[in-house]
């Protein structure tokens, strides 16, 4: 096992501060590979401004295409096809097929082709913080979990070659596949959410995934002052579950002026956040010893057992 | 007819607009929430759920004693949910998509129909708003299937208000797929423009019509606006950050019924609606 620590940012709820959280992380944390498996909004870069090194399509999966020269008119794979793809006129609709070849396997004229599609690309790119492994899924395109795999492995090898610490990941939102996709082989979750209804219920919802993963889950409320009940609320049933509870961060528009500004908020001249932001870190990184010492203090206990 | 609120970025607010424009309507609306993940609606509508059904998808079983261990069903399988072995045939249902192909392509009629659960779908009502929501099991990666189930319980004639899922991928499609028109609600931010181009790239691909609504418009640049008069893309609303809403927001009430002001908003949006986006389909006597 390398000694590789990978942080994945995610919310379940969107919009609570993923991003800006992580620009806010790439500019305290040490060596480390910064990652945004957010592809299919991918945002991350608008903080960092890469400079692209390396450029390479993204093919996955494959979509099936009918040739109206060598099709018999049979009629077979419309009534084959499960995901309402094929029109009665034999034309299949990229939007809806879902790539499963059964028509194209199957059709006893041959008149089918299954080519694989481009979805999108990806890049390994330079940033004033490190290096950047991102992309871009095309517009209405599919396999964003495999999107995901593939650049979370590239920023896991870069880490390996350049002897780097840590990778900081950019996670979707949700819980389905690109969530998923992001968790494999992870170190911790960093959660962050807001105190409203809907984001403590997306909250519960993503840290059991992460749970069920096996993960060390920790939990940062942003825009706590928006509504104090909920936030203490949230630090509370952080506790009861045994996430690491990392603090509160208060609503401050100059989250968005740095945005616009193109800078983390490290880089803005707001020193009540960066200390608080500081000390998020800080905890963060006693609580990860604090997990690891009480791991390795297991290990000898479970042998005699 | 079929309007679908999404943005590209999250957290801009259409779980707000989808929940608010209709109670804020005066015919009778289906409210349907598309984001199975992380569904929300209903903390908001607060409506009475009549009924909770399982959502199962088929997955493939295999006949061991009628296998011939041909291994034209792991042949046909584009996603690596069936591994025929030397001596048996192993399925990994979480991988499966139900094309049904292993079960058409069998020879020895070895491959039959197993379920596998992948979430929830529950119906209910508020006064005179109908509702549906999927609820995504936690682990679970099958999304479409849950959301192509959800919108199963469209009635074309009526008037349903989707509430989509962040993004603009699979789930994203899924969702628009059949819409009459789609509200973008984005923010005037670098975020929310980058996610918004992107959002405007689906709705174009898809062939639907689409507006904005720019919640906090005051907090930000102007590069939203700029971009909607580009492309020619309607603004249907504008709404300044609201430290109150925000607030009634985070307890989980309503803005429409609590603050007048989002009531007059709702309007405003509905009447815009009517003109800029639905001209031929009258939602609002205008």
């Amino acid at each position: 096992m390398s000694n590789i620590h990978e942080l994945v940012v995610l919310s379940g709820k969107g919009g609570t501060g993923k991003t800006s959280l992580v620009g806010a992380l790439a500019a305290l944390a040490p060596d480390k590979v910064l990652c945004d498996a957010d592809v299919d909004a991918a945002d991350l870069h608008l903080l960092l401004h890469p400079e692209v090194r390396v450029r390479h399509d993204f093919y996955g999966g494959h979509k099936a295409k009918i040739d109206s020269d060598r099709c018999v008119q049979c009629g077979e794979c419309f009534n084959w096809c499960r995901f309402g793809a094929i029109s009665e006129s034999l034309v299949i609709n990229p939007f809806l097929c879902e790539g499963c070849g059964v028509c194209w396997y199957l059709c006893s004229a041959k008149a089918i082709d299954f080519p694989e599609s481009h979805c999108g690309e990806w890049f390994i790119s330079d940033t004033r913080f490190g290096p950047l492994v991102h992309a871009r899924l095309g517009i209405a395109e599919e396999n964003s979990g495999k999107l995901v795999t593939l650049v979370r492995r590239e920023a896991r090898r870069l880490a390996e070659e350049q002897s780097r610490d840590w990778i900081l990941t950019d996670g979707p939102p949700g819980i389905g596949c690109p969530v998923i996709a992001s968790l494999g082989d992870a170190s911790a979750v960093l959660i962050i959410t807001e105190p409203s209804i809907a984001g403590r219920h997306d909250l519960e919802r993503v840290a059991a995934l992460a749970q069920h993963f096996g993960l060390p889950v920790f939990v940062l409320v942003n825009k706590a002052d928006l509504h104090w009940r909920t936030a203490q609320e949230i630090s509370q049933f952080c506790g009861e579950k045994g996430y690491g509870f990392l603090g509160f961060l208060p609503f401050d528009a100059d989250f968005t002026r740095a945005q616009v500004e193109g800078k983390t908020i490290m880089e803005y001249n707001n020193q009540k956040l960066q200390v608080i932001l500081q000390q998020v870190w800080g905890r963060l990184l006693s609580e990860i010893a604090i997990q690891k010492t009480n791991k390795d203090a297991s290990r000898p206990a479970q042998n005699q057992e | 007819m079929i309007i679908s609120i999404a943005s590209g970025k999250g957290g801009t607010g259409k779980t707000t607009i989808a929940v608010n424009l209709a109670l804020a309507l005066d015919e009778p609306a289906h409210l349907l929430d598309c984001d199975v993940e992380e569904p929300n609606a209903h903390l908001f509508l607060r409506p009475e759920i009549t009924t909770s059904l399982p959502f199962e998808v088929e997955v493939p079983a295999i006949d061991q004693a009628k296998c011939t261990l041909c291994g034209k069903c792991q042949e046909i399988c584009q996603f690596n949910a069936i591994a025929v072995l030397p001596e048996k045939v192993l399925t990994f249902p979480e991988l499966c998509h139900s094309c049904g192909g292993c079960s058409l392509v069998c020879p020895a009629e070895a491959v039959f129909a197993d379920k596998r659960l992948v979430g929830q779908v529950e119906t209910g009502y508020r006064g005179k708003i109908a509702f549906t929501h999927g609820r995504l099991r936690v682990g679970e990666i099958m999304a479409p299937p849950l959301i192509r189930r959800v919108k199963g319980e469209i009635s074309p004639q009526d008037l349903n208000i989707i509430d989509a899922a962040p993004g603009t991928s699979c789930p994203v499609v899924t969702t628009l797929w059949g819409s009459d028109a789609v509200i973008l609600v984005t923010e005037p931010t670098p975020f929310g423009l980058n996610d918004l181009e992107l959002a405007v790239g689906v709705t174009r691909e898809l062939n639907i019509p689409c507006g904005l609504v720019i919640n906090r418009t005051d907090m930000g640049d102007r590069r939203v606006h700029e971009y909607a008069a580009r492309e020619n893309l309607p603004i249907l609303l504008e709404i300044p950050f609201d430290r109150e809403a925000a607030e009634v927001y985070a307890r989980g009430s309503l803005l429409v019924e609590e603050l007048q002001r989002w009531r007059h908003l709702m309007e405003e949006l509905l009447t815009k609606l009517s003109q800029d986006l639905l001209p031929q389909r009258k939602i609002k006597d205008v």
